[in-house]
């Protein structure tokens, strides 16, 4: 378990510093490094500071968000294709996101964004809890998140199309796809505080994910209370996934994807999988965001194009493995 | 000095409109290269021709411009197109107007254009403009179709006048970064670049190798360090296209210099009005040779 710890969170950290010296202005890593650090004037501190280091920063708390939720939600309905780009609550966080952007919401104060896309994304997981039920089939699941992301990128795409800006409704791509490019520290700010709490929560949940694995009656028996375990999910997930949403779009597959590789891991424990998902999630949203720069430097390839191209076949994958085991 | 003169050539060419329409055409119609069978309900569909058709059409001529004719952000003639009922270039609505010449962009919708000719309306194309030799071209294309050949000349003739002068003051000057929402910039073969050039304004563009348009990424424009960023106006409620304009580096590149520009509806067409343009842009300039010891 130590080993994995370690495994993982080297990874993280060498793709951390890779993320830090890829980009379109060719800067020695040395130089590029030291200016990060020691700061100084002209134009490589501002670079390295104010482009970089936000966005590989986003890159690992997004990361982390979506791979923890994933793993978290996947321990509460014992069911792997849980993903909150799947079952729709990346897509409602978009919505919320989007309406607080088109009705100026968004420039009251600070937080008002993240908060409306964590908005987005309570009514998002709460509709999927309900629909799927406590022990929701894989079926079930799956047909909810389906209509769930289907009717929440229908209003979002309305919403922008609606808009008096011309480049809103470019931007649809954007909510739908999610992508890193051109943030700045204002956006790790406003993200961070919702990205914590909701880390916090979620991590709490081992025990409970752990003992949940022995059926609802003896999860009980071990004094777990069932319903704050449900309610410390549906706000962890959405404080994550809203907070991630709201400042980079919807980024699928990575809440499906780590938490499949991991598992074998640690033993298929959910309490385990948790942290190493967090940390997994990361190096993947790192990998992808150094990825879509070095392919296409200067046309923004969006990250989700990326995460759904590894993420798809593995679904598909899953979906086949469900099927044959007649789940 | 040169903010003057604009209203003076305008007044120029209103007085000369007032000798056209009335004495000249009445005295002078054997001369004139006007032609008999000039059209008399002209539709505009598209916002440059809009604006070059209001400027040259003799009164009446012209019957309906675009709806983006009275949009401040896009058209520099907004209170000339309120005197005008506006289309939506759909072909359905253009041709119940039963205009006898339909004025329309190269890239005006394809299949509206596509259907009034099939109708039998006349339909003339115009070019975009991307340089300032362009717009001389689409002044005097614009007045041979409507008629206003005379006009046109006039018009062209103090273009080049004013054009000359500000050609005269240019030079090695600043750099300057066009820079608009999605870090989209534009380079020197285009109408944008040729104001900055006009200007005596170095584009960033060209040193990174960008001859049209292209994005330019913020690493690559902070690395640049421009002695301007000059960023277009934002349209009402948020976008992150446009966020990008108002990025933490943009605001660091323009902390030194007081003179936050920004591009107007002057800069959008090919039409007189770009002199306008290159008056700013030579402040600008100005401003910046005074900022630097």
């Amino acid at each position: 378990m130590t080993r994995l710890a370690l495994i993982l969170s080297t990874l993280t950290g060498v793709l951390f510093v890779a993320a830090l010296v890829v980009g379109p202005a060719q800067i020695g890593v040395g130089e590029s490094l030291r200016a990060l650090v020691m700061g100084g004037d002209g134009p490589v501190p501002l670079v390295m500071r104010e482009i970089r280091l936000p966005r590989a920063l986003l890159a690992v708390m997004i990361g982390g968000s979506l791979g923890l939720a994933g793993a978290a939600m996947q321990g509460y309905l014992r069911n792997p294709l849980a993903d909150p780009g799947l079952i729709g609550v990346s897509g409602s966080a978009a919505l919320g996101a989007v309406l607080a952007i088109q009705t100026g919401l968004a420039a009251a104060f600070a937080f008002a964004l993240p908060m409306a896309a964590l908005a987005g994304a309570l009514v998002g997981v709460f509709l999927v809890l309900v629909l799927a039920g406590p022990r929701g089939s894989s079926l079930t699941l799956i047909l909810a998140g389906i209509a769930i992301s289907a009717l929440a990128g229908a209003a979002t795409s309305l919403v922008l199309n609606l808009s008096p800006n011309p480049f809103a409704a470019n931007e649809i791509v954007f909510w739908m796809m999610g992508s890193l490019a051109d943030r700045s520290m204002t956006h790790v700010w406003i993200a961070l505080p919702l990205i914590l709490i909701g880390s916090v929560m979620l991590v709490a949940l081992a025990r409970g994910l752990d003992a949940l694995t022995l059926g609802e009656d003896a999860a009980e028996a071990m004094g777990i209370g069932l319903r704050r375990l449900r309610l410390t999910l549906i706000f962890g997930t959405a404080a994550v996934v809203g907070a991630s949403t709201a400042v980079a779009g919807a980024i699928g597959f990575v809440g499906l994807v780590v938490p499949h590789l991991l598992r074998p891991f640690v033993g298929a424990q959910p309490g385990r999988l948790l942290w190493a998902s967090a940390l997994g999630g990361a190096a993947m949203v790192l990998a992808a965001d150094i990825f879509v720069r070095m392919i296409l430097p200067d046309r923004d390839l969006k990250l989700g194009v990326v995460t759904a191209l590894i993420g798809a076949p593995l679904f598909l994958h899953l979906i086949y493995r469900t099927r044959r085991d007649g789940l | 000095m040169m903010r003057n003169t604009i209203p003076a050539v305008l007044a120029g060419v209103v007085a000369f409109f007032v000798v056209c329409g009335h004495g000249v055409a009445a005295q002078e119609a054997p001369k004139r290269v006007v032609s008999a069978d000039a059209p008399k309900r002209v539709v505009s569909m598209n916002l440059c021709t809009d604006q070059l058709a209001m400027l040259l059409a003799s009164d009446g001529q012209l019957v309906s411009v675009s709806h983006l004719a009275s949009d401040p952000r896009m058209s520099a003639m907004v209170v000339q197109a309120d005197a005008y009922p506006i289309n939506r270039g759909l072909a359905e609505q253009i041709y119940l107007m039963q205009p006898d010449l339909v004025l329309a962009g190269n890239f005006t919708a394809r299949a509206s254009v596509d259907m009034l000719k099939r109708l039998g309306v006349p339909v003339v194309t115009f070019d975009p403009a991307y340089a300032l030799e362009d717009v001389r071209a689409r002044i005097a294309q614009m007045g041979e179709v409507l008629g206003q050949q005379t006009r046109a000349e006039a018009m062209i003739a103090d273009f080049d006048a004013q054009l000359k002068a500000y050609r005269n003051e240019a030079g090695h000057g600043p750099r300057a970064a066009l820079y608009y929402a999605n870090g989209y910039t534009l380079g020197d073969k285009t109408l944008a670049g040729q104001i900055l050039a006009a200007a005596g304004l170095e584009n960033i563009a060209a040193e990174v190798g960008l001859k049209a348009g292209g994005i330019i990424p913020l690493e690559v424009l902070t690395m640049a360090q421009p002695d301007a960023v000059i960023t277009s106006r934002t349209y009402p409620t948020a976008s992150r296209s446009e966020e990008v304009m108002g990025h933490p580096v943009i605001e660091e590149l323009r902390a030194s210099r007081p003179q936050a520009s920004m591009t107007s509806s002057d800069w959008v067409c090919g039409t007189p009005f770009v002199l306008r343009a290159i008056e700013d842009m030579v402040r600008l300039r100005d401003g910046l040779h005074e900022a630097k010891p």
